[in-house]
């Protein structure tokens, strides 16, 4: 499963080599033109450009930790890249650095603890990686500072058509543009993963500057609440309910036509679409939309739950749903 | 590569006792522009008021010329008149980060008509109940005296006129360390005339920019229009970072005296930043690391995404009591930096820059 | 002014739905000018050819509202912030949709006030159902539904901000001379109160060689306000900075000398919190010089935005004698 492979790549934003690598990899003899930029996108072409230029994109980076000091016990200091929830690492399996070193995530072990710290959630600051090193040598030998740590993950299928694994936000994503490049029906657009959506749509910036389209879909990840404790009004997406097309977010207003387009899009194709139902957040769009004159641009995502953790869970339906909702689009856009 | 007739010392006093408040750089920018005369090839301001000092490489013919900015920012925190309140008092707000807990008693200048000297006052303590005075200090309950009534501070000074820290620099520890306002990035800025005085008569390829930045302290202004007007294909941004002090955690901070301070992180471009520790090496140079998860709050930031991307790295040299007026540092870590600098500009060929878009 | 200020402040345009603010400025301004266009983001352009290079006026079309982002079965709406909208300023509140549907704002059971937040909100219709049988869908937008009065020597109504600058621009369009020392550019602009969008967008597309934002400006003269020195009926307010921008020397200076000229009262503004499209003017390519002509006005961002007569006329006089001059070179 495409997805599986590159959501296990670590690739934590500003360390994406081993995603893009993946990437270009799997786009081998395919009819496309690749390069990458100053920054680190993957900038791809497939077919003659047509007017409106329409650019495709999805973020290759996953939120993750780095090692910001080895204490002289051997135990690494770290700080988030992206937005983790401190609540989610304690006790946790992690691999460090480019070469995998594993580790684990501890915290004074809760016998030791105060009965007030008891209730206090962890920080980041309570919190260290430790590799087994016996002091700051021995784990100088494994890992340095400013390497990166990602979950220690691997994508596995459960339930009944359910997908469990790390970075889903944004492989999903990755996953759906690569089956879009690699579909001998569609031509005539271009396709951008992004490095660095997690710390601020960096490579989304610089990316859209140098293609300046006419037209910008964003393929996302989304946080689906469809939990235990949440009301439905406030769930935002649902998982098994298709694609969620996004109104408002923080970054940006997607552009009407275009929103309306994707609806009648479903609706002709007779596949499943929900809206997302909260405006918090943002994603590369807000960056895109921007660009040179500015952009009209519009954000599909598949739902997923616990984004930005160790673990999250998608439908398996929902990621095809968005795959096919996107080639339809395209389809329509050229007849 | 030691440098005749140039004397960190006096250019960064001289920088340091400049004016030069985001938003009216012009006293801290002609002290500057003044130094960059001497070494560089052409001096301009653009129109952002960013000051750009060009030196132009030397390359074989036939190869494709590529540049290198080397930025720091020139202005400095500082507050601005509000309001002009009953008694000739005058209510202000801060202009970049201050702290107010910093400002009672400090010694100011208000830039009105003339320039006017003050102090920064509160209700005096013997008048606060205890509970008061321990409540926080902010900025709404300070104000400057410049001990003029009423009318006189009506004539003199106008909503918006801009307030500077009063503080001459001074050396400490012999000659070894410095302190004063606005050494940050008066320090960049003197790091950035370190590198031009050292390559002064060295051959370089990559054509020069030193770019004095503005307004950085109010959201990285000056370096979003110098990185789109003068476009390079690398850039160093060159700031200030915190220094160790008691009660800092050491990974949060760098040694004074140990070398300049270079990061890594997304922000900085990962070919950029491993050829700065290899030359720092290779030269015998001390440096430091500095891994930032994010955003480095430094013109790094918006150069490195301005147009289609510029490959871009930091260099930093660790400060203690940032944002006030007794900013202090060592002075061997600005030459070193000026130094890992200017065999950064030597050691760019066309090759490396070409090679940046391989990841 | 005042019933253009009418027509303006009622209609409905908050931030991403501007298109019937859109249509009704074309309207009024296109005889004025010499040439009218909008971009991809919804920003209208109009445009006066003159001798020298280009100064960008901006106001901003959009205004605060809230967005649709859930409907239940018995038709009860949840609702999110669309700019800086406050809860507590929506109880009991009308608000209208873009087709002209109304609809009122309560609360669940609080246990106080303070406890208010947005997700305690909702917004009553009137249709007992979910869509589709509900004429309302998840994604649409809705604003205050107030009509504009006149008090005393002032303007009460929503979306002053920033339909008077809206209002200044169309009146300023009317009354220029025949012949311009500069291309004028008046951007009516989108999307400013979730972020300046498209006042970005805009300048990086005029690429001008000044800007010059419209915009209202808060207060300092209501019982125990903020310390601020601006008061409303004192002149309109120059500029200095704000959270946005620190307005270009040159721009605040030609601004202030040419008020004085004229002989019209004006204040200095200094603005603690808060930013206008000149923030995102400045700072495209190169940099651009700018600066802002702010309207006082009381109770930004609620139903009933107050702004004075006077400061109006005021302002529109300086912005017309500030596009017949030559503007001072850098």
């Amino acid at each position: 499963m495409l997805l599986a492979e590159l959501a296990n790549l670590p690739g934590v934003s500003g360390g994406e080599k081993r995603v893009r690598q993946a990437i270009v990899e799997a786009l081998a003899g395919c009819p496309v033109e690749m390069r990458t930029d100053n920054i680190g996108n993957l900038l791809v072409r497939k077919g003659p450009r047509r007017s409106p230029h329409v650019m495709l994109a999805a973020h290759m980076d996953e939120v993750g930790l780095m090692v910001v000091a080895i204490e002289k016990s051997g135990h690494l200091k770290f700080k988030p890249v992206g937005g983790i929830d401190s609540r989610v690492l304690a006790a946790k399996r992690v691999r460090v650095g480019a070469a995998a070193v594993p580790g684990v995530i501890g915290a004074k072990a809760v016998h030791l603890q105060k009965d007030d710290d008891r209730k206090k959630p962890y920080e980041i600051e309570d919190l260290f990686i430790d590799i087994g090193a016996a002091g700051k040598e021995e784990a100088e030998a494994l890992v340095k500072i400013g390497d990166y740590a990602t979950f220690d993950t691997a994508a596995t299928p459960i339930g009944s058509g359910f997908w469990r694994g790390k970075a889903f936000d944004d492989r999903a994503g990755c996953a759906v543009l690569l089956q879009l490049l690699r579909d001998p029906e569609l031509t005539g657009f271009s396709a951008v993963f992004t490095v660095q959506e997690e710390i601020g749509s960096r490579g989304a910036i610089t990316a859209s500057y140098a293609l300046q389209p006419d037209r910008a879909l964003i393929i996302e990840t989304t946080a689906a609440a469809d939990t235990p404790g949440t009301g439905e009004d406030f769930s935002s997406t649902v998982l098994g309910a298709g694609p969620a097309l996004s109104v408002m977010d923080r970054s940006v207003i997607v552009d009407r036509e275009m929103l309306t387009e994707l609806i009648a899009t479903a609706r002709e194709a007779g596949l499943p679409f929900q809206f997302r139902r909260f405006t918090g957040g943002g994603t590369d769009a807000g960056a895109v939309a921007l660009a040179g004159e500015g952009v009209k641009t519009a954000v599909v995502s598949t739902p997923c739950r616990y984004i930005h953790s160790p673990h999250s869970i998608l439908k398996e339906s929902d990621l095809q749903a968005t795959a096919a909702l996107v080639k339809a689009w395209l389809l329509r856009g050229e007849r | 590569m030691p440098v005749s007739g140039f004397k960190i010392k006096d250019v960064l006093m001289e920088l340091s006792a400049a004016t030069g408040v985001s938003g009216d750089e012009g006293a801290a920018i002609d002290v500057a522009a003044r130094y960059f005369r001497q070494y560089t090839d052409r001096v301009k301001r653009d129109r952002f008021g960013n000051l750009i000092a060009f030196k132009e490489g030397k390359l074989p013919a036939g190869e494709p010329r590529f540049s290198l900015a080397l930025a720091a920012h020139i202005d400095e925190i500082g507050a601005m008149v509000t309001q002009i309140a009953r008694g000739g008092f005058l209510r202000f707000t801060a202009i970049g980060g201050i702290d107010p807990r910093t400002l009672l008693g400090q010694a100011v200048v208000v830039h009105g008509r003339t320039p006017l000297k003050g102090v920064v006052g509160a209700l005096a303590p013997h008048l606060l109940a205890e509970r008061e005075r321990r409540k926080e200090l902010t900025l709404e309950k300070l104000y400057i005296d410049v001990g003029l009534s009423e009318a006189e501070a009506r004539e003199q000074v106008r909503v918006g006129d801009l307030i500077s820290l009063d503080q001459e620099p001074v050396l400490l520890n012999g000659e070894k360390c410095c302190a004063g306002k606005a050494m940050d990035n008066r320090a960049g800025v003197a790091v950035l005339l370190q590198c031009a005085a050292e390559l002064a008569s060295m051959q370089h390829r990559a054509d020069l920019y030193f770019i004095a930045t503005v307004q950085e302290e109010v959201g990285l202004r000056g370096a979003v229009t110098a990185a789109y007007g003068v476009s390079p294909d690398l850039a160093v941004a060159v700031d200030v970072t915190h220094g160790a002090a008691p009660g800092l955690p050491d990974h949060e901070v760098h040694s004074l005296g140990k070398g300049p301070v270079i990061a890594i992180g997304p922000n900085i471009h990962p070919a950029l930043g491993e050829k700065l520790h290899a030359l720092a090496q290779s030269y015998r140079l001390p440096y430091q690391i500095e891994p930032v998860a994010g955003n480095t709050h430094t013109d790094a930031w918006a150069f490195q995404v301005s147009r289609e991307g510029i490959p871009t790295a930091l260099v930093s040299v660790p400060l203690r009591y940032m944002h006030t007026a007794v900013e202090l540092l060592n002075l061997d870590d600005l030459i070193a930096a000026g130094q890992l600098l200017a065999f950064l500009s030597r050691s760019l060929d066309g090759a490396f820059w070409e090679g940046l878009s391989c990841y | 002014m005042e019933a253009l200020l009418k027509k303006l402040t009622e209609t409905f345009g908050p931030s991403g739905e501007e298109a019937a603010v859109r249509t009704l400025i074309e309207a009024e301004i296109k005889d004025s000018v010499d040439r009218i266009f909008t971009d991809n983001l919804g920003n209208l352009f109009a445009l006066r050819e003159g001798a020298g290079p280009a100064i960008m006026l901006s106001a901003h079309m959009d205004e605060i509202g809230v967005i649709i982002t859930h409907i239940d079965e018995h038709g009860f709406m949840r609702l999110a912030p669309v700019g800086g909208m406050a809860p507590h300023l929506l109880i009991g509140q009308r608000l209208r949709f873009r087709d002209g549907r109304v609809a009122t704002v309560y609360h669940e059971k609080l246990k106080s006030l303070r406890d208010l937040e947005w997700s305690k909100l909702y917004l009553d219709g009137g249709a007992a159902a979910a869509p589709p049988e509900n004429p309302v869908a998840v994604g649409d937008l809705a604003c205050f539904d107030q009509p504009f009065q006149r008090a005393g020597g002032r303007y009460l109504a929503k979306a002053l901000d920033d339909r008077a600058g809206c209002a200044l621009l169309i009146e300023t369009a009317r009354r220029l001379p025949r012949e311009l020392p500069h291309t004028v550019c008046f951007v009516f602009s989108v999307q400013e109160e979730v972020g300046l969008r498209g006042a970005t967008t805009a300048a990086y597309r005029l690429k001008p060689a000044y800007g010059l934002a419209v915009d209202v400006t808060r207060v300092g003269d209501t019982p125990k306000a903020p310390v601020m020195a601006v008061s409303l009926g004192q002149g309109p307010a120059i500029k200095i900075k704000d959270s946005s921008v620190i307005c270009h020397p040159l721009v605040r200076r030609f601004m202030i000398d040419t008020a004085a000229e004229l002989g019209i009262p004006y204040q200095l503004e200094v603005l603690e919190r808060g930013g206008t499209d000149a923030g995102a003017i400045h700072l495209s390519r190169e940099g651009v010089p700018s600066g802002v002509l702010s309207i006082p006005c009381r109770y930004i961002h609620t139903p009933s935005e107050m702004v004075d007569a006077g400061d109006m006329e005021h302002a529109l006089t300086l912005l017309v004698k500030l596009c017949s001059k030559p503007w001072p070179a850098l």
